[in-house]
């Protein structure tokens, strides 16, 4: 038994997150739902028993900069606990409503990935209820690990394909003494040569947006190094009735920045050096289009939100034959979210079930 | 059966890139671990083609292979079992591409690690992770490893810099597993591929992150009389919300011997030393300078020395990427663990760790990185000695367990391989492992790829225990 197991919150945690295992294996159909702020990204939402993950912030010592939550705890909640020990976890979702379970897997990495990185790189344990309505845990709690198979990185972007988030365990960091938002005319390319771990360089055609995180004196330095006119606070991610989110190579976002610029009612910002674009606009017929421009630059383009007609990636899954193995390694009956991902059934996974 | 196997290997790879004599099997029959194996035959591909007819081969011969790199690996995990195919990556050691604008690279899998940092630092940009094996393990082995280093406490380890993998999967199919695009439709199957220790395929090329290098770079050394102070000081710089590049502490033991060795100018009477480096813009380096020796000061440090240019600094980084040379003055053998433990537990469970050392008559030294809770206890030994062994396993043993106990993990940068594989149970319930059976079975389902490494047997729920002809263990 190691010391978490006594922790009184621990165990009420893991009769939680058993009861929603058992919840999971006993149905027939199971539709892992958070706060519901992200519930038409991808695939159309599955039907079936709507399950929730267990809530709460269990385990925190700043001196580990390491957190153990419920996946049913909102980003929110535990961005208050965290900043009073003026430490955050970098879970930057559009809503921080959402719960952590659903941030995950809908693999939502957030502005600031330039500098921190993508999601996947915070999450360091994972538990999660299985099809067969087992707990499997994967992963471990320490910052450095390579204790068996990633499953943590599995379940990350898999959008409750392949088990419920119960619990996870994340990794913190210090909160930046200072931070400061500026903005140039410069094209994106030339502001990510000149600067130095920005933690975000934003651009929508015309204006580059660029976070500066630091000591106070590094980000005055910086943003009088690029030039820039300060601002309060982030540029406006686009929104609208139909909303998606592309990820082409870091090389192209210029290119596709411009096809996207002759697209009438095509509304988006970029994360140069990351290669996302967020898009969004009226009329489901403009995210068509723009989904084209992208998927033509060797990129895809998911539906966040509106646009019933354009389920997934507008690409086919790479390597689908691989991942519907994976799939049905896990949940050979498909009843997990089915349909959010568009895999293609396995015979053997007929005979499975 | 290996007759037809060498000659169906030499068709499809040239006979001059297979070879089974007795010299280079016995060569090949371990990695830089204690497990001793088999191999049917060795092979040296040059080409991405290459790889994918000898695994193809393999497959139609039924055999199982193994992909091994320059065999540092510390944990068996290049370790042939089951007589398998070797399939050494060393001649596939071409940096492919170099983009300076994306910051990434194409490499070979047999490219060593630093001389990827070679190749890219005109123009100011290096490969993060850093295993102290750098000059000679190959890209391939750290993704195989999941590898870390000194400079993986703040910049992550190897999956963090890994963007693509193509891959050969047992069946001789290839796959290009993630992408240059920040990320890709569905599961993350370059996540999984990382860490799988070749259980899952061989990769043939890779994309990884390149990182720029910091404009201002500072590296201290603080000296203590006690090794709690030290520890204590670890804490204290990760309270005063400080995430160095890298925080490395070594034991009075193996520093003595370490500068006895490189002359770094480390202090012989301190009972630890830690070496900290911190990095990025001028002002945030000079303030955690100074945050550093306060804490350093408030928890007894004797002297905190701030290296004044490249030249100091380099020396004190070779004092520590010495340290293995350097044990070889003392005695002919070592035995290095990979252990992690929460960082707040460190004082505790260096204590019993030094406990076992005692109770085991054992030689024992501590070079690890303090930062991340990673702790390497290195026992020093002469292996003609008998009975020594068994001391040595059983101080093995006992290390690990202390380090579960204390919230732990098995490994922290080495793997599991063969070493480890049977201790999984200490930190896995039977359903973990069998979900990791699972995965491992999707990428693999013929169970050829560098079999019975990582999990133990049985780990498959229902699995018939099934030990493979030939198998050493």
């Amino acid at each position: 038994m190691s010391p978490l197991e006594r922790d009184p919150r621990e165990a009420d945690l893991l009769d939680a997150e058993r009861a929603v295992a058992a919840q999971v294996g006993a149905a027939d159909a199971v539709a892992p739902v958070g706060t519901g702020t992200h519930r038409e990204v991808g695939g159309p939402p599955p039907a079936g028993v709507e399950v929730r993950a267990p809530v709460g912030v269990v385990m925190y010592d700043p001196a580990e900069l390491t957190v153990t939550v419920g996946a049913g705890t909102t980003v929110e909640e535990l961005s208050g606990i965290l900043s009073e020990a003026n430490q955050e976890c970098v879970l930057d979702p559009r809503d921080a409503t959402a719960t952590i379970g659903g941030t995950l897997a809908c693999g939502l990495s957030g502005l600031r990935r330039l500098r921190y990185g993508p999601l996947r790189d915070r999450v360091l344990e994972v538990r999660f209820a299985t099809a067969a309505g087992e707990l499997v845990r994967g992963g471990g709690p320490t910052v450095k690990n390579v204790t068996g198979y990633d499953m943590p990185r599995l379940l990350v972007g898999s959008f409750g394909t392949l088990g419920v988030l119960t619990r996870v365990v994340l990794r913190c960091q210090p909160r930046p003494m200072h931070a400061q938002w500026g903005h140039t005319s410069d094209d994106p390319a030339t502001v990510l040569a000149r600067s130095f771990r920005a933690s975000a360089v934003l651009w929508d055609g015309a204006r580059t947006s660029v976070l500066s995180e630091g000591h106070p004196d590094d980000v005055v330095s910086q943003i009088a190094t690029l030039g820039l006119e300060a601002q309060e606070g982030p540029p406006p991610v686009p929104v609208g009735a139909h909303r998606g989110r592309a990820s082409v190579a870091p090389a192209d976002v210029i290119a596709v920045g411009r096809s996207l610029d002759a697209i009438v009612g095509a509304r988006w910002i970029a994360e140069a050096g990351v290669g996302t674009l967020h898009v969004a606009c009226d009329e489901e017929s403009t995210l068509a289009d723009a989904r084209q421009a992208v998927t033509q630059h060797g990129g895809w383009l998911l539906r966040e939100e509106g646009a019933p007609g354009l389920d997934g990636f507008g690409v086919e899954l790479p390597n689908a034959a691989l991942m519907a193995r994976v799939k049905t390694a896990f949940d050979p009956t498909n009843k997990l979210a089915a349909g959010r991902l568009p895999l293609a059934p396995r015979e053997d996974a007929r005979i499975a079930s | 059966m290996d007759r037809a196997l060498l000659a169906d290997l030499r068709a499809a790879l040239g006979s001059d890139r297979v070879r089974a004599e007795p010299l280079e099997l016995h060569l090949y029959g371990r990695d830089a671990g204690v497990d001793v194996g088999e191999a049917s035959a060795v092979c040296f591909p040059a080409t991405a083609e290459h790889v994918v007819a000898a695994v193809q081969v393999a497959a139609r011969h039924d055999r199982p292979f193994v992909a091994r790199g320059s065999g540092t690996g510390l944990a068996g995990g290049a370790t042939p079992v089951g007589r398998p195919v070797v399939i050494v990556t060393t001649h596939l050691n071409r940096v492919l591409e170099v983009d300076e604008q994306q910051r990434l690279a194409w490499v070979e899998p047999g490219v060593l690690n630093l001389d990827l940092s070679r190749a890219v630092r005109h123009l100011g940009l290096h490969y993060a992770p850093d295993p102290s094996s750098q000059q000679a393990c190959t890209i391939g082995g750290n993704i195989a490893t999941n590898a870390g280093g000194p400079h993986c406490l703040a910049y992550g380890v190897t999956a963090a810099h890994v963007l693509a993998v193509d891959v050969v999967l047992a069946d001789g199919s290839v796959a290009m597993l993630g992408g240059v695009t920040p990320d890709q439709p569905g599961y993350d199957l370059r996540g999984c591929f990382v860490g799988s220790e070749g259980t899952m395929g061989l990769a043939t090329r890779i994309a990884v992150r390149l990182t720029a290098n910091p404009p201002e770079i500072r590296t201290l050394l603080l000296d203590f009389t006690s090794i709690d102070d030290a520890a204590a000081t670890v804490s204290g710089v990760i309270a005063a919300g400080i995430v160095p590049a890298a925080l490395e502490m070594m034991d009075a033991e193996i520093t003595r011997a370490v500068e006895d060795f490189v002359g770094a100018g480390y202090p012989r009477d301190a009972a630890a030393v830690l070496l900290i480096e911190l990095d990025g813009l001028e002002h945030g380096v000079e303030a955690q300078v100074e945050r550093v020796r306060a804490v350093g000061s408030s928890h007894g440090a004797r002297t905190v020395r701030v290296a004044a240019d490249e030249a100091e600094r380099a020396l004190l980084w070779k004092g520590r990427k010495s340290a293995f040379g350097a044990i070889a003055r003392i005695a002919p053998d070592y035995y290095l663990h990979d252990a992690v433990v929460p960082r707040t537990r460190l004082v505790d469970v260096l204590r019993q760790v030094y406990a076992i050392a005692s109770e085991q008559r054992l030689t024992m030294m501590n070079v690890f990185h303090a930062g991340d809770g990673n702790l390497h206890p290195l026992i020093v030994f002469d292996g003609r000695e008998p009975g020594i062994w068994a001391r040595v396993h059983a101080a093995g043993d006992a290390i690990l367990q202390a380090c579960v106990a204390a919230g732990g993990v098995l490994s922290g940068e080495h793997g599991i391989g063969l070493e480890k594989r049977d201790a999984m149970p200490l930190v896995f319930e039977p359903a973990d492992l069998d979900a990791q059976a699972r995965l491992r079975d999707a990428f693999d389902p013929s169970g050829r790829a560098n079999p019975d490494k990582v999990l133990p047997q049985g780990s498959r729920c229902g699995e018939l225990a099934r030990i493979p002809e030939g198998a050493w263990v």
